[in-house]
């Protein structure tokens, strides 16, 4: 019977080295600690997060409860109830997402600045992977500067049928039924961030505004939409992901309901709508930035491990 | 034959893909964090040997190759067909041609065990046992008293295999051989 942890005795160290260590940085900069249910009565609508469902959390039954896939909802109700900057270090649950980089159960570092910009974020992010890494110089490009380096191809200006070809070519995957976003995802995970890897430390921003998703929406310098957000990708693996917050309830409620319409067209369950949410977005959300750290990726980082089972204890396959 | 969805993908699975039978290498979840997740497969080519990588959306089906890898004891060639025999009981025989026997002639001896791979109910290739005894037919006189390291030379074994072996090694004398590298392990 193999019983025994993925860790060794090293990287369990390590793993509490980083805790501390994390929470030491936060706490220097005045940043407050939270915690906040694993389980809630709404979950993420994102078309492509998939929650686990819980029955039979409270005395009531039929109502499903939802395994949290970020703590951004209820960090986001301490926002706006007046908290200041908050960070929070602790599990969440994607399902059906079981790779060398991938365990349906992480540990995510998520951490908001209310007042602050996304460059202002961006600098604290780096300070951290500076203190947890080492130091090592940060590369910044648009998303789209990034397709035309490693595609020379627009990911905005392209035609949808220029975007499948590309799709098909790299993959073999069968383009007809991929819809722009799902080209730019294949291409990305396919063709980018295998080149980035060479690039070490690289901070890509400005995504199409079809994947804003929690993010403010502007224009970049084409005029062509984009998301007020970032992602860190380190040695190719994608690290970080930030945002410039939707603050606007209307807006963040019009998002829900289309969420929840293409998961009908998916053939997708629906997903409970975080009310709560939208009223603290009514109340007031300041202006805030927001990054969410895969934690476990980063001990995978630092310990130079090839698998995301050689830094959690007991990783999906020895649950 | 019946569909299988990407969650259910695996190494060993046998699928159809552009149109040959497949068997899957590896498979790797894609997802960028908020996007759409993939599957990315490496498979090998079960008629041509080939290898190649396929990726495919997360939910997607492919139909399932009527494969099946069954023991089979090698009986005669009748020079067009190789000629086994299932070891079940059945006595069942099917015959493989020069294509589906490919390199596998060199290890080929009677009453022998071999993995042999149906597609369609037809055999499209044959595997040989890792290590195979056989005997050498044409070798250099041995070397008296050379048991230790040294050299080597050329031996025929009686498929017609040509294998390197010790000095000391002399026609008529029986050797394991390892098929996966064509080398020489021991007396046998």
């Amino acid at each position: 019977m193999d019983w025994q942890p993925g860790t060794d005795l090293a990287r369990l160290e390590l793993r509490a080295r980083y805790l501390a260590a994390t929470r030491d940085f936060f706490a220097s900069r005045g940043v407050m600690e939270v915690t906040t249910p694993l389980v809630g009565r709404a979950g993420a609508t994102d078309p492509w997060l998939d929650s686990l469902q819980l029955e039979g959390v409270g005395p009531e039954t039929g109502i499903p409860f939802y395994l949290q896939t970020s703590p951004e909802f209820y960090m986001k109700r301490l926002l706006a109830a007046g908290s200041g900057p908050i960070y929070q270090l602790g599990p969440c649950f994607r399902k059906g997402e079981v790779s060398w980089r991938h365990n349906p159960e992480f540990w995510m570092l998520e951490w908001y600045r209310p007042g602050w910009t996304l460059d202002e974020l961006c600098q604290e992010t780096c300070a951290l992977v500076d203190q947890l890494l080492g130091p090592e110089p940060y590369h910044t490009l648009s998303y789209k500067q990034a397709f035309l380096d490693v595609l020379d191809l627009h990911p905005f200006a392209a035609s949808l049928d220029e975007l499948r070809q590309a799709s098909h070519a790299c993959s073999g995957i069968e383009a007809q039924s991929l819809d722009r976003d799902g080209c730019l995802d294949l291409l990305i995970s396919h063709q980018v961030e295998p080149a980035l890897k060479a690039r070490g430390r690289v901070l890509v921003r400005d995504f199409p505004a079809s994947q804003a998703a929690l993010a403010e929406v502007t224009q970049d310098d084409e005029g062509y939409p984009i998301a007020r957000r970032f992602e860190l990708y380190v040695e190719g693996i994608e690290l970080a992901n930030a945002y410039q917050e939707l603050t606007a309830h209307e807006e963040q409620a019009r998002r829900f309901t289309a969420d929840n319409e293409q998961r009908r067209q998916l053939g997708k369950p629906q997903v409970t709508e975080d009310r709560q949410l939208l009223a603290a977005l009514q109340a007031g959300l300041p202006p805030t930035s927001g990054i969410a750290l895969g934690f476990d990726r980063l001990l995978m980082l630092a310990a130079g491990a090839a698998s995301l089972d050689e830094v959690q204890p007991f990783s999906y396959q020895r649950c | 034959m019946a569909n299988v969805a990407t969650n259910e993908f695996k190494g060993g699975l046998k699928v159809m893909l552009d149109s040959d039978p497949c068997s899957m290498i590896d498979v790797e979840h894609i997802k960028p964090g908020k996007g759409q997740a993939f599957t990315r497969v490496k498979y090998r080519n079960l008629m041509t040997g080939r290898v190649g990588e396929k990726t495919f959306k997360s939910g997607e089906n492919v139909e399932v190759a009527d494969v099946l890898e069954i023991d089979m004891e090698f009986l005669y060639s009748d020079g067009e067909f190789w000629h086994f025999m299932k070891t079940d009981g059945s006595f069942e025989q099917l015959g493989a041609d020069e294509k589906a026997l490919g390199d596998t002639h060199k290890w080929l001896k009677e009453q022998e065990v071999y993995t042999v791979t149906l597609y369609n109910g037809a055999p499209i290739s044959v595997t040989p046992p890792n290590f195979i005894e056989l005997e050498v037919t044409e070798t250099d006189p041995g070397l008296k008293g050379d048991t230790a390291q040294g050299g080597s030379k050329p031996a025929t074994l009686s498929t017609g295999a040509v294998v390197r072996v010790p000095l000391f090694i002399n026609e008529g004398e029986k050797l394991k051989i390892d098929t996966r590298t064509g080398e020489y392990v021991s007396r046998a």
